[in-house]
């Protein structure tokens, strides 16, 4: 595993700014370890997430470059969201990844384009791009982007001019004409996809991809469950990442990993034994979506002695708590499965969104939380909006509900912190 | 034994002692400084000379400055001591309001135990530094400010910002304004921002807590607008430490 590679060839011939990356990349790995590597009784399956976050800019990456190179693959197609199904995308031969959004960088640059206030999200991977220093957004042939929240699809506009970009059209309320439309939006994709990479989808490919992204929400659904016991077998912070890595490593790989840990968390469950004391106060979380390496919440969470037992957000179970039904066979069958999977995801983009508090209420209850933690980034109108009919929700099941706003920066881990311990105290 | 609390604000430490009944049977008040470990050291000299040592005694620390206790037993935030501590001195439910140095809390209590609460955001607006800031700006001290403010006809400060909230004072000043004029806008302003937060959490009383509840004015202003009695007493400067206090465990030590 320890063999030296070096990766600055691969980073210059990306086109990224190697000295700004050593920058983050240092600053990455102190998070981390600061972190995640200070967590006691981890499970010991859980050294393949250490491995992807050592790996997550190098090796990960040369992986890609040399399937593309090889001809195993065609064409790298990055997204920023979870409306965009990787099953179409490894179909058509392509290599589905997530882009990184999950910090600030080149701020300035960014405020040139976009105005300040506009989320950190959205920020974050605009400036990943103009600091170049992603090489998930450098190493991706086309980025498949979506008209979700306001402030994404504007910021489309400019990340355009960037990079090649395609963008799908995602409805905003569901009706039999919205879903419809949906469909076709999926079509239309699976058309451009084929473009790009010049493969054309084959009911074969298709299922084989529809089988392998059910089998990563099978072994996360799995683990899922493992969390329901108390001691909690596993932390936040680490289910965190497996989600945030789904979105980037190898399916395959990470799904053997992933039942891995599964099996051990099931083990440990039933042992009585866990990353926290029995009895330790359980958070459910919920809101805006997490990306690497934005672990800020859940590290103050579980360093004041609580844990996290769920997540109802993008990068947590609505990643991968339906299946796509796997009985199609032809591909127009398969990409309409594709589309009411995708469909049915409960984004605060949609209006009414009752969906999502009815998750959250039913995941509090099914992982026994003391507490529902909703957390907003800052200028996200719509998850802002719907904290309101979140707090009524949670009221109304008896369940202690606490909301917060913030951003990428640590000026608020003081009054975050102070928040976040006095509700652990009430409950 | 004697419990001890210990609420380290950002401008001012507090200290409460509760013996075994726990009655409150001494208090201390230091400002801050600039090093909170420092003025946690001091406070340990003083407590010692009393009779009231923190090795032989359980301390909890609370405050923004909990952390910087090193003989502390454990620490607890001001949320729940301040809930504790005005449950101790009001004996009620109802809504507490602490005014502090760098934040604004609002905390609503049921059954003596906290249920829910809100701070303000990071902004100084509504806090005691807001108040600290126009009195110096003035040349007053806060007392002077207020009783100046009662004589006062409201003046609109409009500003948010306590920066910007202090250039509209000088401004006010060099266009002659009287100052008691000024002096009532200001306390308008502060009243205004901590009403908005205490309509959070509605009740039919109020319990002022923290360094503001000496304030009659300021009192009497933030009952006004809440339409609703706001009840303080001279401890509830305490709250915080007695609730601290509260939070030690009885025996041991």
């Amino acid at each position: 595993m320890a063999e030296e590679v070096d990766y600055y060839p691969m980073w210059e011939s990306l086109g990224m700014d190697t000295a700004s990356h050593d920058a983050l990349l240092g600053a990455v790995g102190q998070m981390y370890g600061s972190m995640y590597l200070t967590q006691n009784n981890r499970p010991a399956s859980t050294s393949y997430l250490d491995n992807f976050a050592t790996n997550l800019h190098s090796g990960a990456i040369k992986e890609k470059l040399d399937a593309k190179e090889s001809g195993k693959a065609k064409k790298i197609i990055g997204s920023f969201c979870l409306y965009v199904p990787e099953e179409i995308v490894t179909a058509a031969g392509g290599i589905a990844v997530g882009l990184c959004a999950g910090a600030d960088f080149a701020t300035d640059e960014v405020e040139k384009h976009l105005p300040r206030n506009t989320c950190p999200l959205i920020k974050g991977f605009t400036g990943f791009k103009l600091g170049r220093v992603c090489p998930y957004i450098e190493s991706s042939d086309l980025v498949v982007g979506e008209n979700t929240c306001d402030g994404k699809k504007k910021a489309y506009e400019f990340f355009a001019t960037q990079k090649p970009m395609y963008i799908m059209d995602v409805p905003h309320v569901r009706t039999d004409e919205t879903k419809q439309m949906w469909r076709n939006e999926i079509h239309r994709l699976a058309e451009r996809l084929e473009q790009e990479t010049g493969q054309k989808i084959t009911a074969e490919s298709l299922a084989e991809g529809i089988k392998v992204a059910n089998d990563k929400r099978r072994a996360l659904q799995r683990l899922y469950h493992a969390r329901a016991f108390d001691p909690v077998p596993i932390s936040g912070l680490d289910s965190l990442l497996t989600v945030q890595a789904a979105f980037m490593d190898d399916p395959v790989r990470l799904t053997g990993a992933i039942n891995d840990m599964a099996v051990e968390c099931e083990k440990r469950g039933a042992a009585g034994e866990g990353v926290a004391p029995k009895g330790s106060k359980r958070i459910l979380y919920t809101g805006t979506p997490m990306a690497v390496p934005n672990w800020k919440l859940f590290n103050i969470i579980e360093k004041a002695g609580a844990v996290v037992v769920g997540e109802e957000c993008c990068t947590g179970s609505r990643y991968y708590k339906d299946l796509v039904d796997e009985s199609g066979t032809t591909v127009d069958e398969m990409l309409d499965a594709i589309a009411d999977r995708y469909f049915n995801i409960q984004c605060a983009i949609f209006t009414p969104n009752p969906g999502r508090e009815e998750d959250v209420i039913r995941m509090a209850r099914e992982q026994h939380a003391d507490g529902i933690i909703d957390c907003s980034l800052q200028f996200c109108t719509i998850y802002e909006m719907e904290s309101f009919g979140m707090e009524q929700a949670a009221d109304k099941a008896g369940i202690p509900y606490l909301h917060l706003t913030t951003d990428y920066s640590t000026e608020d881990a003081g009054q975050l912190n102070t928040r976040i311990e006095a509700f652990l105290e009430t409950l | 034994m004697v419990r001890i609390g210990l609420d380290i604000g950002s401008t001012a430490a507090k200290v409460a002692v509760l013996d075994e009944k726990s009655q409150l049977i001494d208090t201390l008040l230091a400002p801050t400084g600039f090093n909170s470990a420092e003025t946690a050291r001091a406070i340990e000299r003083t407590l010692a000379e009393r009779g009231f040592s923190p090795q032989d005694n359980p301390v909890v620390a609370t405050g923004y400055g909990r952390v910087s206790v090193p003989f502390a037993t454990k620490t607890v935030t001001e949320i729940t001591c301040h809930g504790k501590g005005a449950w101790y001195l009001f004996g009620a439910d109802g809504t507490v309001i602490d005014v502090g140095g760098q934040d604004t809390k609002v905390i609503q209590l049921a059954n003596g135990r906290v249920k829910k609460f809100f701070m303000n955001d990071r902004c100084a607006a509504g806090t005691g530094k807001f108040l600290e800031v126009m009195a110096n700006r003035m040349g007053l001290t806060q007392d002077e400010l207020s009783a100046l403010a009662r004589q006062g006809r409201p003046v609109e400060i409009s500003s948010m910002c306590t920066v910007f909230a202090e250039s509209e004072v000088i401004s006010l000043v060099g266009k002659g304004t009287p100052r008691e004029d000024i002096a009532n806008g200001v306390i308008e302003s502060i009243a205004q921002k901590v009403v908005s937060l205490a309509k959070k959490l509605p009740s039919n009383q109020y319990f002022l807590t923290g360094g503001l509840c000496e304030n009659g004015y300021i009192v009497e202003r933030l009952g006004a607008r809440l339409e609703a009695p706001v009840t303080t007493v001279p401890q509830a400067r305490y709250a915080g430490a007695i609730g601290a206090a509260l939070c030690a465990p009885e025996e041991g030590a």
